[in-house]
């Protein structure tokens, strides 16, 4: 380890790291969104939708984000679609993990009484307030652990990105350490940076789980 | 699509299923050493392989991929990319791994445990005979994930110079040889294949496990 040069060169690795952390709240945004729309299709069984979504979701599953990365990023603007690369990147990530939040999020909302659609029925409350003011505020805490696991996962996969020229953390040390050979210092620096954010997040996350676990055994 | 740029393409599939071969084999039995550590008797083992676990799974499959394909040269051990790749992919599936046998390890009723003391069985026998095969019908499912996620993780040692399925496709798609479209839905629809024998086998291994249990309620 060179610490006089990684002191000179980590300003640019925290802005690598910034540029990781941006997509990655981008692309959490985005799967959170898609996220909900994908559990409220399966959840209400939306017909013909409802097949499509869930063929879909089982090939994004079961294919290399990478892939799905090289084939928005060379095929989409063949067809007119034209973002740059950052955006494409964003989006390939909230498209990939939307499918496993959906997945929790399906579960969350399946764990709410059927009782508590029906009184709101009988209250005469709207579908969508329904949903947003009775039925949301009590399937999201018990998922909350498991979408912050897949906001954690997607911090640490979105190293990815690099593959699309995108200059996050994995990119700009990659590129420092073509000019200056500095592989050892650079890339465990690298490593560090990563683990000193995902390290305590998921520990965090596993505090707060045993607690949601101890409450929910007590009441 | 000219002959050899088939044939390039389907050597990429072999290697990409020697990798997800290899790195399986790389990861079982680590896997399962780790997950007996980690409900040693002893602290000191218990310590070490949630260290192990952690480390591992605090940073992405890539970013230990770039580290020990760039920084063991430098530390005076020349690996070779394919090596470097598959070892990995199974290191770090390996602590995924762990943690599910660890979790089904678990979930085996401790009455077994208690009934294996009084009848004076051995740490090692209570383990291989009456733990381990109760587990193992509540782990497969869990595992079968973490060995698609070693299929999709596998594209990532394209970015490491290994000739894989992505590297080939990627290689002629972005020299223009063929049409990027066709190459890369050939590569998604390629690596769902690939999926189908590994989905498969985890099923079968499933039924097989179940074969001499039986369960209160059902047969």
């Amino acid at each position: 380890m060179d610490l006089d040069y990684l002191q000179s060169v980590f300003p640019e690795l925290l802005g690598g790291l910034r540029v990781t952390v941006v997509a990655t709240l981008l692309g959490a945004a985005i799967a959170l969104v898609l996220g909900l729309l994908i559990a409220c299709v399966q959840v209400f069984r939306v017909p013909v939708v409802h097949q499509v979504v869930t063929v879909l979701v089982l090939a994004i599953r079961n294919t290399p984000l990478l892939a799905q990365l090289f084939f928005m990023y060379y095929v989409l603007p063949r067809y007119g679609i034209r973002f740059d690369a950052f955006t494409i990147g964003a989006l390939a990530l909230g498209l990939h993990f939307s499918c496993y939040a959906a997945q929790a999020l399906k579960g969350g909302f399946l764990a709410v009484p059927k009782g508590q659609w029906e009184a709101c029925q009988v209250l005469g409350l709207g579908n969508l307030t329904t949903l947003r003011s009775v039925v949301l505020p009590q399937a999201l805490p018990p998922v909350i652990p498991t979408l912050t696991n897949l906001l954690i996962s997607m911090f640490k996969d979105s190293a990815v990105l690099y593959a699309i020229t995108i200059m996050e953390l994995l990119g700009t040390t990659r590129n420092l350490a073509s000019t200056s050979f500095q592989y050892t210092t650079l890339f465990t620096a690298m490593g560090l940076m990563y683990l000193v954010i995902a390290l305590p997040a998921s520990i965090g996350v596993r505090r707060y789980e045993r607690r949601l676990n101890d409450r929910t055994v007590r009441a | 699509m000219n002959e050899v740029v088939l044939r390039s393409i389907l050597d990429g599939v072999v290697v990409t299923a020697e990798v997800v071969t290899l790195a399986i084999l790389v990861a079982a039995p680590l896997a399962l050493t780790v997950a007996l550590a980690r409900v040693s008797r002893f602290k000191l083992v218990r310590g070490a392989a949630l260290v192990y676990v952690e480390f591992l799974r605090g940073t992405s499959a890539l970013v230990q991929l770039f580290w020990v394909y760039f920084v063991l040269p430098e530390l005076g051990f020349a690996i070779s990319a394919f090596v470097a790749g598959f070892v990995v992919l199974g290191v770090n599936a390996s602590a995924y791994a762990a943690e599910v046998i660890r979790g089904a390890i678990l979930a085996v009723p401790r009455p077994q445990l208690e009934a294996a003391g009084v009848l004076g069985l051995s740490t090692t026998t209570t383990m291989s005979r009456v733990v381990l095969p109760q587990a193992w019908p509540v782990m497969l499912p869990a595992l079968g994930n973490v060995a698609i996620d070693v299929l999709k993780a596998s594209a990532l040692v394209s970015l490491i110079t290994v000739s894989d399925f992505t590297r080939e496709v990627t290689r002629w798609a972005t020299t223009g040889v063929i049409d990027v479209t066709l190459a890369f839905s050939l590569l998604l629809v390629g690596y769902l294949l690939l999926s189908v024998p590994i989905t498969w086998g985890g099923h079968l291994l499933e039924k097989r496990s179940r074969r001499h249990l039986s369960t209160f309620g059902e047969g």
